[in-house]
């Protein structure tokens, strides 16, 4: 590449900053002006507020600007965060870490750790070769995919920030919990012979230590266009569905089979989850479908927990480093945290 | 003839890696033997823990996600 070409393809720190802080500005004016934006659609429209259908497209062109701000303030933020935090880096500040304390870090480096889903097994095996305990890469494994930022963005954009940080809590712990109940078994022989006989050759732990803050910036970048991309589509339909049942359907539609007095409802929607896999964002419109229509929060998000964590697709995967006994160890550990998790969200709320 | 092998259980960014490498050689020029590697022990084999990785004649050149285009363009 030539030396001209490498110059267009990176500006300096001093555009980039400059760049980000015009985008920040713009970023802040635009949120601060979503209801103003929204009453001025309507207005243009010659509809009112007081008729279903003019409250219903109010929703729409309020929720859909502000979560999709949310969401590119957000990804590009962790966009940067991630490239503290390469798989090999996480590797080896969780290595030879005891359960426990090891747990905790775990679950929360999950959160900032970028990875692939379909690297998940890689991932195991390369932690465990390089000396993580089994349960402290199980809370690893089940925090990553299940607390993640696009879940919190659309959780705190739709449902308010209690819901986001109940949900960020509680996950978490079910992750901690989880990986620590599965060390304490101690089911290390129920790995396939080839995993406990792998051991990974020395990786740089100091991966994404050395990078200049144009790649951070340029990775967040990149990240917003891979994750919004992907996303946007999912968000427009939920925010859709969310507005036509705005004032349509009746409220308390879901309350009776799905309300907070059914016991059960908590249970059969773990049930419901685990066949169905999609991401964070694809579940995100059937929540505020069936939040809308009255379903139980805790329930709801049972529900949310279970499709993202516990996927029929992600046990197969397993199935080939994992002896059953384990995988269903795994499975019935986390769900019975998530159970846990829907009913003191039903109590609570 | 460079001999690249492309790490990964065949997931959607690992299908665009290899995409994008064999685009970038044929436009370069370059002559290359270019292979998936899905097999989960041979994967670890090569120590990488994030795929897709991409290994050329032997060595580990990149994991962790699909390299962006200036990335590949360097090495050939």
């Amino acid at each position: 590449m030539s030396a001209e070409s490498h110059v267009l393809a990176s500006p300096s720190p001093g555009r980039w900053l400059a760049g980000i802080a015009v985008a920040a500005v713009v970023w802040f004016l635009a949120y601060s002006n979503l209801t103003a934006f929204a009453d001025a659609v309507i207005a243009a429209l010659g509809l009112t507020r007081a008729t279903h259908f003019g409250e219903a497209v109010h929703f729409f062109v309020y929720d859909t600007p502000k979560v999709l701000l949310l969401l590119t303030g957000i990804v590009f933020a962790m966009g940067i965060v991630q490239t503290f935090f390469a798989p090999e880096r996480t590797r080896a500040l969780l290595s030879g870490k005891r359960l426990g304390i090891g747990n905790v870090l775990a679950a929360t480096l999950g959160i900032v750790t970028p990875f692939c889903s379909c690297s998940a097994v890689p991932l195991f095996i390369g932690f465990l070769s390089a000396g993580v305990p089994l349960g402290v890469t199980f809370s690893f494994l089940i925090a990553a995919p299940m607390v993640n930022e696009v879940a919190l963005v659309l959780l705190f954009g739709m449902f308010g920030w209690k819901v986001a940080a109940m949900y960020l809590g509680l996950g978490l712990l079910v992750a901690i919990v989880a990986g620590f109940v599965i060390g304490e078994l101690k089911m290390e022989r129920h790995l396939e012979d080839w995993v406990q006989k792998i051991h990974a050759g020395q990786v740089d732990p100091t991966v994404g230590l050395n990078l200049g803050w144009v790649e951070r910036f340029e990775a967040g970048w990149s990240h917003v266009r891979q994750i919004v991309g992907k996303v946007w589509p999912y968000i427009l339909l939920g925010i859709g569905l969310g507005a036509a049942i705005h004032g349509y359907v009746p409220e308390d539609f879901m309350a009776s089979f799905m309300g907070r007095d059914a016991w059960w409802a908590v249970p059969a929607a773990v049930i419901l989850g685990v066949p169905m896999y999609t991401n964070a964002a694809g579940i995100i419109p059937i929540v505020e479908a069936l939040i809308g229509k009255g379903a139980a929060l805790g329930t709801v998000l049972a529900f949310m927990m279970a499709v993202i964590a516990l996927s029929a697709p992600e046990m197969i995967i397993l199935r080939k480093a994992l002896k059953p006994r384990l995988i269903a160890t795994f499975a019935g550990v986390v769900a019975t945290g998530i159970l846990l998790v829907g009913y003191v969200f039903n109590a609570v709320l | 003839m460079k001999d690249v092998k492309i790490l990964g259980t065949g997931c959607a960014n690992c299908k665009n890696t290899l995409a994008l490498v064999e685009q970038v050689a044929r436009e370069k020029g370059v002559p290359i033997k270019l292979e998936k590697v899905e097999d989960l022990p041979a994967i670890m084999g090569y120590g990488v823990m994030s795929t897709p990785g991409v290994v050329i004649d032997g060595v580990v050149v990149h994991s962790g996600g699909v390299p962006a285009r200036a990335k590949v363009e360097r090495w050939f």
